[in-house]
């Protein structure tokens, strides 16, 4: 019962948060000025193309983009009514971008999985790497194993993402033929689900999860190395010991699910990171995330294109955010209920 | 290892007093707490390594000019991307101090590129304090001298010549000086945004505090990149590169301050209970007094360490917007920028060269990654 109020009251600060967070990024988006179609209307007359300075009129008289900035927020939101028909975010009309001449929600479509898949592999990537070298180094703590260790995972903190990205991915295809470019086979997009379409994603995924997580990894490992390493020097380590117990028992039994604490709590931390990576890293192998279309979206002022995928990554991460912290309530005992008050 | 009379062994090496820092008898107990830290950090080989590197890397950067043969926006239009050339001193068996070939562009039809023969009969000394191109020393000095150049009629391109014929090497020490001090101003704006925010938040506590603590929340569970790429598309594009990279280096330091603050505002909530801040406050002390001249001090140079820590992330930040063309912009030369040549997986199988520029960022942020840890460690001064 306690849990089930502590997650209701979890999921009413995020939506709270969501509220902040959407009227920040709509800030954000227009603070350039102008926007996409009065830059588009200047550029027509200057060249005097009327038919298309009148569509560029009617579009902007139908998204509001005339009104004064709040009444454009809460139209967006879709708290009040837009003109002829635009409802907004929350009836699920997500805006049309002018750059595409589509409705976003078109647009990102496929993409919106597909991010959510990238980033849980990575996720998965991270704690399936990290967990294990981690335990490793603090076991072997001092010795190759640990310095080797240390050192992978302090290149892969300091190497920018994106060039580990495409040096894997040239490597990978001239070693191992791995395939280049996007998440998929070209044949299988816009195709419905099928066992071919699963396993060419899978092998497309190897590269983007490895360049994605590796830096996550890194810094998850040395914060459970540490973690470890206070553990291990604790007194009931020592008993157990003394009285007997087989190392790899030792070690999986007591101080591992100590440490494994904050482990959990780090979600909090890594999604962002691992969320930014992605959009990045999906940029420069071509992914079909929503990564490439912020990008586009961003420089061209496509403001709902833009601010919907903003939208989008804030949301991701709240969740996953928030995930965690349940995750956390119910593993660990110890901890009390709306803790995170004051 | 010496052997006594009655068969125990002992070891030569005389007793190391500082192995118990904290005994009471030990001779330097009144020693400063900045001598102790030294003391410390010194014995951090790698921190301390990283910490030299770095400061002659930004104790280089107003001489970038001086030591690059080219300036960074000069081009040799019959070098296109021309191969790393070697520094060579021995010729058919004799030694004639450093010196190159020089090589000539030759045009491979079949697959529309330059390829270049060296011409190895030919060795060509290198000049040292020669005078090249104009720059400015320290950024307002104008000289022409430079440490060393090609002799006329040969090329020095020691990391190979860009998709303009420019001097790989060159610029990146000429991109040393934006790449390492974006990360400098970045962390100023969230040093000041941090502290202030954490000691208001901390030190007032109620309201205040709660309303500090649910913006460093709603920030710290935002992906950064996708905000700073949001906020750098809407620097104007008729912005100078001067006031380009100030905005950009102000824009990574605006999304880095809640970790910063987090940590001041937890530090102040227990030392606000101290005696000497209510003394201090007895005697009429103003807020704004007792949190920088009794509070603040206690813990700055731990927080001199974490900011340390995090200018490598922006770093990276710089590097990763200037690389998608949403940071510094083409007359500025960054290594970011310069990264963004090798942006296709063409440029870096035919021209590896023009990623070179990523070994000067691995090698910077380990070493403020070094420094940090070594840092860290070493500003307890009493514990083991």
């Amino acid at each position: 019962m306690m849990f089930i109020r502590y997650a209701a009251y979890r999921l009413l600060t995020m939506v709270l948060t969501l509220i902040v967070v959407s009227m920040l990024i709509f800030v954000i988006i227009n603070l350039p000025p102008g926007d996409y179609l009065s830059n588009q209307i200047a550029e027509l007359r200057a060249t005097g193309q009327a038919e298309g300075v009148a569509k560029a009129e009617f579009l902007r008289k139908e998204y509001a983009l005339d009104r004064p900035l709040y009444q454009q927020y809460l139209i967006w939101v879709g708290v009040i009514p837009g003109p002829q028909g635009f409802s907004g975010l929350l009836q699920g009309d997500f805006g049309w971008s002018f750059e595409f001449d589509a409705p976003v929600a078109e647009i990102v479509g496929d993409a919106l999985w597909l991010t959510v898949l990238v980033n849980l592999a990575a996720v998965l990537f991270v704690y399936l790497v990290a967990l294990p070298l981690g335990v490793l180094a603090a076991a072997r703590s001092a010795t190759w194993v640990d310095y080797t260790t240390a050192f992978i995972g302090y290149l892969g903190l300091a190497t920018p993402n994106f060039l580990l990205a495409l040096i894997l991915f040239y490597y990978g295809h001239k070693y191992l033929g791995l395939p280049i470019g996007g998440l998929m086979a070209p044949e299988y997009e816009g195709e419905p689900m099928s066992l071919g379409k699963v396993q060419s994603i899978l092998v497309h995924l190897i590269v983007p999860t490895f360049v994605i997580g590796t830096s996550g990894a890194a810094g998850m490992m040395q914060r459970l190395r540490a973690n470890m390493l206070d553990e291990l020097s604790k007194p009931y380590v020592e008993t157990a010991m003394a009285k007997g117990l087989a190392p790899s028992r030792l070690l999986t039994k007591y101080p591992l699910r100590m440490a494994f604490n904050p482990f959990v709590a780090d979600i909090g931390n890594l999604l962002p990171a691992m969320v930014s990576g992605s959009v990045l890293v999906s940029v420069v192998l071509g992914l079909q995330t929503i990564g490439p279309a912020l990008l586009t979206a961003l420089k061209s002022q496509d403001q709902f294109l833009a601010a919907f995928v903003l939208m989008f990554v804030a949301l991701l991460t709240l969740i996953g955010t928030m995930i965690s912290d349940l995750l956390l309530v119910l593993l660990d005992p110890r901890i009390r209920y709306g803790a995170r008050e004051g | 290892m010496s052997t006594l009379p009655d068969g125990r062994y002992i070891d030569d090496a005389p007793y190391d007093p500082n192995v118990d820092l904290s005994a009471l008898d030990r001779s330097d107990m009144d020693a400063p707490n900045w001598l102790l830290v030294w003391r410390k950090f010194r014995r951090h080989r790698l921190g301390l390594l990283s910490g030299i590197f770095l400061f002659l890397a930004y104790m280089a950067i107003p001489f970038a000019g001086f030591f690059s043969p080219y300036t960074p926006n000069e081009r040799s239009a019959d070098y296109l991307y021309h191969p790393p050339q070697a520094i060579h001193f021995w010729h058919e068996g004799d030694y004639i101090g450093p010196f190159v070939y020089p090589t000539e562009a030759v045009a491979d039809l079949e697959n529309y590129r330059w390829t270049y023969t060296t011409d190895e009969t030919r060795p060509m000394p290198l000049q040292f304090f020669c005078k090249r191109t104009q720059y400015h020393l320290f950024g307002f000095i104008p000289t022409e001298r430079h440490l060393f150049c090609a002799p006329e009629g040969a090329t020095i391109f020691i990391f190979g010549s860009d998709r303009l014929g420019r001097d790989v090497f060159s610029r990146i020490s000429y991109g040393a000086q934006l790449s390492l001090t974006v990360g400098l101003i970045g962390i100023t704006v969230s040093f000041i945004l941090g502290i202030g925010f954490g000691a208001i938040a901390g030190y007032f506590g109620g309201w205040v505090d709660w309303v500090v603590n649910r913006a460093i929340e709603i920030l710290r569970s935002l992906p950064e990149l996708p905000l700073w790429l949001a906020l750098s598309a809407a620097v104007p594009s008729n912005w100078g590169p001067v006031s380009v990279f100030f905005i950009i280096s102000i824009i990574l330091g605006l999304l880095d301050w809640p970790g910063l603050a987090r940590a001041v505002r937890s530090k102040f909530l227990s030392l606000r209970e101290e005696e000497y801040v209510r003394a201090a406050e007895m005697m009429g002390a103003k807020p704004g007094r007792v949190i920088r001249r009794h509070l603040l001090p206690n813990f700055m140079s731990h927080l001199i360490a974490s900011a340390t820590l995090s200018i490598p992330a922006m770093i990276l930040g710089e590097t990763a917007l200037s690389f998608l063309g949403l940071g510094l912009r083409a007359p500025a030369v960054s290594w970011g920028v310069m990264l963004n040549d090798a942006q296709n997986l063409a440029s870096i199988e035919i021209y590896p060269w023009t990623a070179i520029p990523m070994l000067p960022i691995i090698i910077v942020v380990l070493a403020f990654n070094f420094l940090g840890d070594g840092l860290r460690d070493s500003l307890d001064p009493y514990k083991g």
